[in-house]
């Protein structure tokens, strides 16, 4: 860093002036104050406008919005519940998906791999987060909707179709478009994220306590297991609350495989839709002042909601540990 | 306690599942990576760069999407970098361990994961409901929204590395905050801010839902601000949902280009990132 360089030359410069801050100074700092406030206000703001325009289809519909399973635009009757549950069954399987392969991952970085390709095999897996929403879309769309309705879905729904109660995840023509394809899709753009703080955490681990374990004979993965893991585990589950976040509010991908369809259904290979996805699609065909306009508000004002909560809770988990 | 020869066997299965999982997820971004150049190249032909979106059939190509695209980022850009830079700052050299500090910390934080769609919805409520219809501004607005939480974390990040006793220093010789922020602090973490910014550059390129409802797309020319204007990811989105052959095909280019620049981008910021550390 070059900051000791110039900033000698600056406290040269500096010792030559006078004191120039009676006003400049009280500026400054009155600038550094209202932006931090605006920050502040920006957020209120946003729930703010949100839930006032969802306001008039609460109005109607009442407290039963959350939950009704109705969305018929040509009757004018809307629930969130169908989109509701869509939002949670993709992201939850998300993260069930993501979760295995991140602790393989972080294991992998930070025990496995040899010094040199560390970085750069850490970088590549951060660029996975870099590639943006629609290109994930895309690709899911052309490439991955066609081999999951070809090679994943007809064995799946003879094999496990039949079993009773477990079946009932896998009913349904092979659509590719889903549920299932959206959950995977999201999975690989959450990974980086978990990844890249389970393996901050992992690195916090005192090595004293690892070298312990070590030394009385533990196996590597063993260390990893029953040391490093629990020592970071409420930031570990910080993290995986973090990738549910994202998922949860994830548009353009799963607009492009989640299959759109505003009907309820079990099955991991029935068409579904989000908060997010429905927003995306329906906007369009809503005019101001309509009442579609506003449910579709009121959606975005319930997806803030449990963003929020979930975000909140994640930050806590690991703020509390890396700081503490 | 199982026998040392099945807790080696554990280790060693567990190695290399790990091992296949990292390999799973490298192949998966060079799947990606594979699917945009060979399908994005072949469609990329100086009439991309040349030609205004047209008809399925008249070889159109991007050249409003991609200039509309860089006016609006360009335009986040110099609204959000100012404000984000001072309340990172705020952050930094103000709000440590005070209590409004925590509080901004924590709403910046929820601002940087909330989905992007609802930064659009409320820009939409914000802008374009009141003032009658899509414009490139509520575009740029809704952008630099995004901008904001970005430079904001980065900023705070690099200016808590600068050493105390260099503002010390300076406060020592009756050097009065703002020159001290603005000649010493700023000066040190200069190489880390403008990685925020390239990162929120990146970031602000890259995403469709916030543009959706605030500078909508626009299939003819148009510099202007007030009027609905064009942008690379809608016209991807908009392509790539055609039936279209030839608009699939620009829907690929744009997509390269795109992934491309936001990659780029990303490298870049990463390589000066390691440099300082």
């Amino acid at each position: 860093m070059d900051a000791t360089l110039s900033g000698a030359q600056t406290v040269k410069g500096l010792a030559a002036a006078k004191p120039t801050g009676r006003i400049s100074d009280p500026l400054f700092v009155g600038l550094l104050w209202a932006s931090g406030i605006f920050v502040l206000l920006l957020l209120g703001l946003i729930i703010a406008m949100l839930f006032e325009g969802g306001l008039p289809a609460l109005r109607e519909f009442g407290i039963s919005f959350l939950w009704s399973t109705t969305w018929n635009p040509v009757t004018e009757r809307f629930g969130a519940g169908v989109m509701v549950f869509g939002t949670l069954f993709s992201a939850v399987i998300a993260v069930i998906v993501a979760l295995p392969l991140s602790f393989g991952i972080a294991f992998f970085l930070t025990e496995i791999a040899p010094g040199p390709l560390r970085r750069p095999i850490g970088v590549a897996i951060q660029l996975l987060a870099a590639i943006p929403s629609i290109i994930y879309g895309m690709w899911g769309f052309f490439i991955v909707v066609p081999l999951i309705a070809a090679y994943v879905q007809p064995p799946l729904i003879e094999w496990l179709g039949p079993i009773p109660l477990i079946g009932a995840l896998f009913q349904g023509p092979p659509l590719g478009a889903g549920m299932l394809t959206a959950g995977l899709i999201l999975a690989l753009m959450i990974l980086p994220f978990i990844t890249a703080m389970f393996v901050e955490v992992l690195e916090s681990v005192p090595p004293m306590i690892k070298e312990s374990a070590y030394g009385v004979g533990a196996t590597t993965y063993e260390v990893y297991r029953n040391v490093s893991v629990p020592y970071g585990r409420s930031a570990m589950v910080g993290a995986v609350m973090l990738g549910l976040g994202r998922a949860l509010g994830e548009t353009m991908a799963v607009t492009f495989v989640i299959g759109n369809a505003t009907r309820m259904s079990a099955s991991l290979f029935a068409p579904g839709a989000t908060i997010a996805s429905t927003i995306a699609n329906e906007f369009p065909e809503a005019s101001i002042g309509s009442l579609k306009l506003q449910a579709l508000l009121q959606l975005g004002f319930i997806l803030f909601v449990i963003s929020f909560i979930v975000l909140a809770l994640s930050r806590m988990l690991v703020r509390s540990k890396l700081k503490g | 306690m199982a026998s040392l020869a099945r807790r080696r066997a554990t280790d060693y299965t567990v190695k290399a599942i790990s091992i296949g999982f990292a390999g799973l997820s490298l192949v998966l971004l060079a799947w990606i990576i594979w699917t945009l150049l060979s399908r994005g190249l072949p469609a990329l032909g100086p009439h991309v760069f040349t030609r205004i979106t047209l008809p399925p059939g008249a070889g159109g190509g991007l050249l409003n999407a991609i200039v509309g695209s860089l006016i609006q980022i360009g335009m986040a850009l110099v609204i959000g970098t100012p404000i984000g830079l001072m309340c990172g700052t705020f952050l930094a050299e103000n709000g440590r361990g005070t209590h409004i500090g925590n509080v901004v910390r924590f709403v910046n934080d929820v601002l940087l994961s909330a989905p992007s769609i609802l930064i659009g919805l409320f820009v939409y409520q914000l802008l374009v409901v009141p003032f009658g219809g899509f414009s490139g501004w509520a575009g740029v607005v809704a952008l630099a929204i995004l901008v904001i939480p970005v430079v904001v974390r980065t900023t705070e990040d690099m200016l808590a590395l600068v050493p105390i006793g260099l503002r010390e220093a300076a406060f020592a010789l009756g050097a009065p905050q703002w020159k001290v922020v603005t000649m010493i602090t700023w000066r040190a973490a200069r190489a880390g801010i403008t990685t925020g910014i390239l990162l929120a550059l990146a970031r602000a390129a890259g995403e469709t839902a916030p543009l959706l409802f605030t500078s909508l797309g626009n299939n003819g020319w148009s510099l202007n601000l007030n009027a609905p204007m064009a942008s690379l990811p809608i016209a991807i989105y908009q392509y790539a949902a055609s039936p279209f052959e030839d608009w699939v095909a620009l829907a690929w280019a744009g997509a390269l280009l795109i992934t491309a620049g936001v990659l780029a981008l990303n490298i870049v910021s990463r390589l000066v990132l390691a440099k300082m550390k």
